[in-house]
């Protein structure tokens, strides 16, 4: 049987006293895809942050399992470490940080909290090329500084380099596919499909279906209210399209 | 498991890991010889008699006191500044020695070996490989590195003390020449009393081949700390000068009232950089340095250029405003500041850029960085001169807040007398923001880095103008002031 990657009890979140998620429960295993769409404003973005730590939220009750360790009592570079990777729906721009920098010292964290070889600004240029190759990049991606004019489409590209450059074991995708043409988001599903860590999982959050033609979703959750209140397959999407989410309500 | 809060919240939070103490702040315990506190025309005599000085100087100095007796303390800046006594103040402090020192196994060990902990080494084997070090104690520079070989290319680095003896013409000529004995409050007080700084005189055709740096010390509770400092370069020379400042932990503030000039002839070019790491008071905003300096460059020959970078750290109060006065066709004058508040520290820095000559050019960087409690401000001045014609300035003006209590200020003045001059202003107001490091720590890296690279990015572009040696080490130092303001 594949083991447990996350495995999510009765969680209540809230911020500023409104609560968020409610009795929210979901159980992840190596290798599986989940989806999760929901109409706007169900909580879907902001269940990705309660994973990743985000520090505005507050759990309330319940419990998060993450390779069964208690996620909760991680700090958010903890949890990155430990192997959970968020990519940003909005990538936020820095400053004076050149992308370089920022994605070499991501990876030598992580290489230091497992106290393996951390990796001098050569080395790492290696590797970083490599990444770059596969993902149709060009080299001077890496001078600019992080996410500064990117277009929307180099910044989702720019979450992928991050996410094979860290190795993670469970990726959630705040919609990938918004702000990217089908071309690029063709060659990014292509890339997490084929270059997926081994025996990593995913999350897709999505308003759209069409992503799902290159991805081969395990489950997919309809999300409504801060609940995930439908669990199925690809034959659920025909129906959410036929019926809309209000079906479901 | 009910109600569990999320703990890492507590990672974000106001984390006070001890306020990491301030690694210069330990006093150097020496038998000291020193002036009664207070300041009248006979404390000057005694001043100018002990120092041996020519009947120039004594007037000069006579002069200024005479003017400052009628000044007043200025109220114009956006600091409030406590009364200072300056009857309380000791004037003249310097440690106990041998009359003449003739090499620096005359020096008390007690302060080499200060110098050696502040990172500063003046004997032979540990010095800078390729910086001369002047190394200024409270009222009396204690050695400078590196003479001989300077010599040999024409280059004097020494003393201002030293200078005085050794090359009167040239002081007296030079000596208040940009900065008059009546300038300001703090000028004037300096000239009257100024004690210890350094001297740095670059022949015509010469490339300074050292950087050449002072380190000011201030270590008695009780005495002001006076710098005068004169840097001249001539036709076709350059140099790069950069000082820094230290001094220890006490709950009293102390005053330091400087007064720098630099000369720039055709086409000779200064760079001049400070890294200023006084004490700053503590987390509560007592004790601290009172920091009143009054900074000038002088382009005068055609095609010179006066470059100032400062890094602004320490002080509990800053009040200092580099300038440069482009009087030569074609001079360039530059100004890079950050000026980096904490805790209750206050800062009113800027710039004056004074354009006479034609095509003049003037270009100003300042970054602001205020956490806690602090208040810092920029105020700066460009005046482009009827006959400054096709005269450019360029300036922007950057302020980050870090913590919800830290107030930023600019205060632009712009005098534009004539229609052909380019004159351009920016300026930007930003916060440390929390998705910005919730999207840094999703990534590994942890706040305290987060922060440190959101500010560095911030001051990057002034940064990069400190010479290389010296760039880490106003990296280091920033991220050392930044611990523990998380809010």
């Amino acid at each position: 049987m594949n083991t447990n990657i996350l495995k999510i009890q009765n969680l209540d979140a809230s911020i500023e006293k409104k609560q968020i998620l409610k009795n929210f429960n979901l159980e992840i295993k190596e290798n599986e895809i989940h989806v999760i769409m929901g109409p706007n404003g169900s909580g879907k973005s902001t269940f990705s942050k309660i994973l990743a730590g985000h520090p505005s939220y507050s759990v309330n009750s319940g419990t998060i399992e993450f390779c069964n360790k208690n996620l909760l009592s991680m700090a958010p570079e903890i949890r990155s470490h430990e192997g959970l990777f968020l990519a940003f729906q909005y990538p936020l721009e820095i400053s004076g940080l050149s992308n370089y920098d920022f994605l070499r010292l991501a990876y030598n964290e992580k290489q230091k909290y497992f106290k393996e070889k951390e990796l001098d600004p050569l080395e790492f240029m290696e590797l970083a090329q490599e990444l770059l190759k596969e993902l149709k990049i060009k080299d001077e991606f890496l001078t600019r500084n992080l996410n500064e004019g990117f277009s929307g489409g180099e910044k989702k590209r720019n979450e992928i380099l991050q996410m094979l450059l860290i190795c993670p074991k469970l990726i959630i995708l705040d919609e990938i596919d918004s702000g990217l043409d089908i071309d690029a988001l063709k060659i990014i599903c292509e890339n997490i499909i084929k270059k997926k860590v081994k025996n990593s999982s995913l999350i897709v959050i999505t308003h759209y279906p069409r992503i799902l033609k290159y991805l081969e979703p395990t489950y997919i959750h309809i999300m409504i209210d801060g609940k995930l209140i439908k669990r199925g397959n690809s034959e659920l999407i025909e129906e959410l399209e036929l019926k809309g989410y209000e079906a479901f309500n | 498991m009910n109600n569990v809060s999320n703990e890492s919240n507590s990672n974000f939070e106001l984390k006070e890991f001890i306020n990491q103490n301030y690694k210069y702040g330990f006093q150097t315990y020496i038998e000291k010889e020193i002036f009664p506190k207070g300041l009248n025309e006979n404390i000057i005599k005694v001043l100018s008699k002990k120092k041996n000085e020519p009947k120039f100087l004594r007037r000069f100095r006579l002069n200024s006191y005479k003017k400052w007796k009628y000044m007043k303390f200025p109220k114009w800046s956006n600091l409030s500044i406590p009364q200072v006594d300056f009857n309380e103040i000791i004037y003249y402090s310097i440690p106990k020695q041998k009359k003449e020192i003739n090499s620096l196994d005359e020096v008390d060990p007690e302060i080499l070996k200060t110098f050696e902990k502040l990172g500063i080494s003046l004997s032979e084997q540990k010095k800078l490989s390729n910086v001369a070090v002047d190394a200024v104690f409270d009222s009396i520079s204690i050695a400078t590195t590196y003479k001989e070989k300077l010599a040999k290319s024409g280059v004097i680095f020494c003393s201002i003390s030293e200078a005085i003896q050794h090359y009167p013409k040239l002081i007296e000529k030079f000596l208040g020449m940009v900065v008059s004995s009546g300038d300001n409050f703090f000028a004037s007080l300096n000239s009257a009393v100024f004690s210890d700084g350094s001297f740095c005189y670059i022949p015509k055709n010469t490339l300074c081949p050292l950087e050449l740096s002072t380190y000011f010390r201030i270590n008695d509770k009780d005495a002001g700390q006076f710098e005068r400092t004169l840097i001249i370069a001539e036709k076709n020379s350059f140099v790069s000068y950069l000082e820094g400042c230290t001094a220890p932990q006490y709950d009293e503030n102390q005053l330091h009232a400087a007064v720098v000039e630099l000369i720039a002839f055709e086409n000779a070019t200064i760079k001049y950089s400070t890294i200023q790491n006084w004490y700053s008071g503590n987390y509560e905003g007592i004790g601290g340095i009172f920091n009143f300096v009054t900074k000038r460059a002088l382009c005068i020959g055609e095609k010179s250029l006066v470059s100032w970078t400062q890094v602004e750290t320490g002080s509990a109060i800053t009040w200092k405003y580099p300038s440069c006065i482009l009087v030569g066709n074609s001079s360039s004058g530059e100004f890079y500041s950050i000026a980096l508040t904490n805790n209750y520290q206050q800062a009113d820095t800027g710039t004056k850029m004074l354009h006479l000559g034609q095509k003049s050019k003037s270009k100003i960087i300042s970054k602001g960085i205020s956490c806690k409690y602090s208040k810092n401000s920029y105020r700066g001045l460009v005046k482009i001169g009827q006959n400054a014609l096709y005269s450019r300035n360029f300036s922007q003006c950057d302020s980050f807040l870090v913590g919800s209590f830290s107030v930023a200020c600019t205060y632009p003045y712009l005098d534009i007398w004539n229609s052909s001059s380019i004159v351009e202003h920016e300026a930007k107001i930003s916060k440390i923001s929390e998705e910005q490091l919730f999207y840094l720590t999703q990534r590994g890296i942890t706040v305290e880095q987060a922060i440190s690279l959101l500010i560095n990015g911030f001051c990057k572009d002034v940064l990069t103008m400190l010479p290389m040696e010296f760039a880490i080490e106003a990296d280091k130092l920033l991220s050392l002031k930044l611990e523990g303001t998380i809010g």
